[in-house]
């Protein structure tokens, strides 16, 4: 039987992507290593390696074709004897990458299915941006990735202010692990843009001390959990010198990077740090949702002159909403956006939890349950003004979140609402969350520890008695 | 590096006076039996590691997946050192060292895929497995917190007053971190029984060992607090295995931590999502074709009479169908059950 070469997953997130370039002919002679072919995705350009020896057969998928189906055979690999006509797979038409992706059979496809990458990814959602009180009427709107527009504020930033400057692991010369700094090395070159060691204590202190002699650090770590390394320089340093100096100094700087769970990265890669950072006086936390929000508020912060926490998420980077076009568009920090404004029942979150909410909306309203949904965007200091006010009017409140339950975000919310709105309330305030489990590896296990759609559909009625 | 054939093991003065006594000749002569067993161990590991690239692509695996594939001859040279009670600690790059600590293909395979049959019920992955039994103590996913944790099992053994050792493997990029250091000092003041090894890849990530690191001799790490200290071509397995003989006489010796510096190179990108445009087409190339540490064992069995292609080809045979078994388990093995997702919290 010939071997099926299959369109590789190079990432926890990757779908699909683009067969750019073949490396190898119909005929040619492969052994285990060798680079055969390119392919693209949103991050990088990518070599797949043959994991076997044999003789390509037949190229299934022409160079060039885009969206290419995770698992779809891309060519087929001949082991000794056996001739490229005895291959029964049919040849998949090169322009139609969806049927090439159908005569995927078997074992790999139905597992790629089942993966909790497939199901978290949630389709473009529509995101009434211009609706937005900061944004001017009649705005123009242009489509933007979350990764893009975190490249965009930083960009703009820097050409602001030189004070500016970004560091961390593979910031530079890699572009970003998760490719947020892409270009930023080419335009403003090495002393502004700086690739750190694995150090993340000792660079978030240097980071500080910077802040505290008057440069503007965007430090960014490759992930959240690697801030744990760095926790003590953030709240015992960054966060609390302006009060310790009375006044004196305090520290400007932006500590950056994916936040939460990707996608099968295991308890220690996984974790959502907002309620943690949210704890602490002296720090303002940012956690967006839209590609909008997320320049607005990073340029936000990077002007604001206290410490930031700014909380990104990796699923999130490839998503595409509405960005206005505007010469210098930044948002209000600690202000919440109503993304649907409703009367039945207050939904409150921000970040990824918004996917969830997103997703919910379409089946409350088949049940003809008219949502209001706040997204926070900054969980400190909290727009709790606009959640208030909400329940005054729907009675209701059901908030969402990834992380762990216990003392949550949710917990603060529907603490502060019993106290300040204890009359207005209809029903107990439901705080959907993550499982009290550190992040299970298996997918099975993974999917059950997040929050879901379901679970969100399920309180919401609750909340509503339905 | 040293080329084919021409392994050495170079030892320079550091702090620590007795330095000369573990610094022997520049390999250990294997006899057939050790090397046959070295090439089949090493084997081993590049084959499990290419399948599980593949079932990476297939989509089986998920996550990080970071492949051993060119640094085989560390942990296979190192192991032949250890005796029972020894114990081993790593960070993701992880598959190779319990594979060559004697964990089953099939358990560390079905972890890889999050089944229940995983080394750790499918609940840790790539990055975290563990096995009590084998004593191999992870698997551990944050960047020099194995330092720490390996000077601790150190720590156990002198406080038993057993003649154990402790291996904490670890990365160029980590050796930067800070808690490597503080662990670097306790084990000398304490005179802990602890082998650091450094898995000197010359990348960390993207970033080369040049551009991360103001002092690039890791052997040296431990100078100032009189920690000794071996470069080692980590390419070749006899080489390993002599620098690892001199360091585990010096830790059951009592004299304290020694840190071996493990000349290496990985073939594949940092993971499999890193498309390793920092480096050379060429360097890699170069690497395989010259010091590749399996074709070294190869061509010295095939030298010296003591395996014919055929018996080294039966070799290969066994080897490719232990990894297909643990292959074909671990995506035939069910996912744990739902009830796992609440166990094994607190006891
Ligand atoms: C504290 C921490 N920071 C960053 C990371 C992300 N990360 C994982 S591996 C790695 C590179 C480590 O390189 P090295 O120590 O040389 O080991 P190698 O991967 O080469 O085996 C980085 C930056 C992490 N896992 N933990
Ligand atoms: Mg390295």
């Amino acid at each position: 039987m010939p071997v099926e070469i299959l369109m590789p997953a190079l990432s926890p997130t990757m779908e699909e992507g683009t067969l750019s370039k073949w490396l190898k002919n119909e005929g040619d002679k492969v052994t285990s290593g060798d680079v055969i072919a390119e392919i693209e995705t949103d991050k990088a350009t990518m070599e797949v390696e043959a994991v076997d020896e044999g003789v390509i057969g037949k190229l299934l998928v022409a160079a060039g074709t885009e969206n290419v189906k995770v698992n779809t055979p891309i060519a087929l690999l001949l082991q000794d004897g056996e001739s490229a006509d005895a291959a029964a797979a049919p040849k998949a038409d090169a322009d139609t990458p969806a049927a090439a992706a159908d005569s995927t059979g078997g074992k790999a496809r139905e597992a790629a299915a089942e993966t909790p990458v497939a199901a978290k990814v949630p389709a473009a959602p529509k995101v009434d941006v211009a609706a937005d009180p900061d944004i001017p009427a009649g705005t123009e709107m242009v489509p933007t990735t979350v990764r893009e527009a975190l490249r965009d504020a930083m960009a703009e930033e820097m050409r602001r202010d030189p004070d500016v400057f970004v560091m961390g692991e593979e910031v530079a010369e890699y572009q970003g692990a998760y490719k947020i700094t892409q270009g930023l090395l080419q335009e403003f070159g090495d002393r502004r843009v700086v690739d750190t060691p694995i150090t993340e204590h000792g660079f978030a202190g240097v980071g500080v001390g910077a802040a505290m002699a008057g440069l503007k650090p965007i430090v960014e770590f490759m992930t959240f959990n690697f801030a744990m390394q760095a926790i003590d320089q953030i709240i015992n340093s960054a966060a609390k010198t302006l009060y310790m100096s009375g006044g004196q100094m305090g520290a400007p700087i932006v500590f950056r990077g994916p936040n939460g769970a990707a996608a099968r990265v295991g308890a220690q890669h996984s974790q959502d740090y907002a309620a943690w950072y949210s704890q602490i006086p002296g720090l303002k936390v940012i956690q967006p949702y839209t590609a909008a929000d997320a320049k607005g508020l990073l340029k936000a912060a990077i002007r604001d002159p206290n410490p930031i926490i700014f909380l990104e998420n990796e699923i999130l980077y490839g998503q595409t909403f509405d960005v206005p076009k505007l010469d210098d568009f930044v948002l209000p920090i600690g202000k919440a956006r109503i993304h649907r404004p409703g009367k039945d029942v207050t939904i409150v979150s921000w970040g990824i939890g918004m996917t969830y909410v997103v997703k919910a909306l379409a089946e409350l309203e088949k049940d003809g349950i008219d949502a209001e949904v706040i997204d926070l965007r900054t969980i400190r200091p909290m727009d709790l003004p606009a959640v208030i006010e909400s329940v005054k009017k729907t009675g209701r409140l059901v908030t969402v979140e990834e992380g762990f339950p216990q003392s949550s975000v949710g917990d603060f919310i529907a603490n502060r609402v019993q106290q300040e709105a204890f009359d207005y309330l209809d029903a107990p305030v439901i705080t959907i969350a993550g499982k009290d489990v550190p992040m299970p590896y298996a997918a099975n296990l993974e999917k059950l520890a997040l929050p879901n759609v379901g679970e969100v559909v399920q309180a919401v009625k609750a909340v509503c008695y339905k | 590096m040293a080329s084919r054939n021409t392994a050495s093991v170079s030892s320079r003065k550091t702090g620590s006076k007795s330095i000369d006594e573990f610094a022997p000749g520049a390999i250990v002569e294997f006899d057939r039996d050790q090397e046959l067993k070295a090439y089949r161990e090493m084997l081993l590991i590049r084959r499990f590691e290419e399948k599980a690239g593949q079932l990476y692509g297939m989509g089986f695996i998920g996550g990080f997946c970071h492949l051993y594939i060119g640094q085989e001859a560390v942990v296979v040279g190192m192991q032949l050192a250890l005796k029972e009670g020894d114990q081993v600690i790593t960070g993701y790059r992880d598959h190779g060292h319990m594979l060559a600590c004697g964990m089953s293909a099939r358990g560390v395979m079905a972890e890889l895929t999050g089944r229940r049959g995983g080394l750790s019920k499918g609940k840790g992955g790539s990055m975290h497995m563990f096995s009590k039994e084998k004593n191999f103590y992870g698997g551990h996913g944050i960047v020099g917190a194995q330092v720490s944790l390996g000077t601790g099992l150190a720590f156990a053994n002198a406080y038993r007053q057993n003649d154990n050792v402790s291996l904490a493997y670890f990365g160029d990029g980590a050796a930067n971190q800070g808690q490597v250091y503080e662990s670097f000092n306790m084990a000398a003041l304490w005179k802990l029984p602890v082998i650091y090894i450094i898995e000197n890849n010359r990348y960390a990530m993207g970033t080369s060992v040049a551009r991360a690191s103001a002092g690039v001799d890791f052997s040296q790490r431990g100078t100032a607090i009189g920690i000794p200290g071996l470069q080692v071509d980590g390419m070749d397995v006899r080489a390993v295995k002599a620098a690892a003989d001199a360091a585990v006489a010096h830790c059951r010796d009592g004299k304290g931590p020694i840190i071996l510096e493990m000349q290496t190179y990985r073939y594949r990108g940092h993971s499999m999502s890193d498309p390793a445009k920092y480096r050379s087409k060429d360097e890699v190339q170069k690497m395989r074709s010259e010091h590749d540490p399996i074709e070294q064992v190869k061509a010295r069995l095939l030298e010296k009479g003591w395996a014919s292609e055929d018996e080294l080809k039966a070799i290969d045979k066994d080897v490719r169908d232990i990894v297909a078994d643990s292959a074909d388990f671990a995506q035939a093995d069910p996912e744990p059950d739902v009830s796992e997702l609440y166990t094994d919290i607190l006891l």
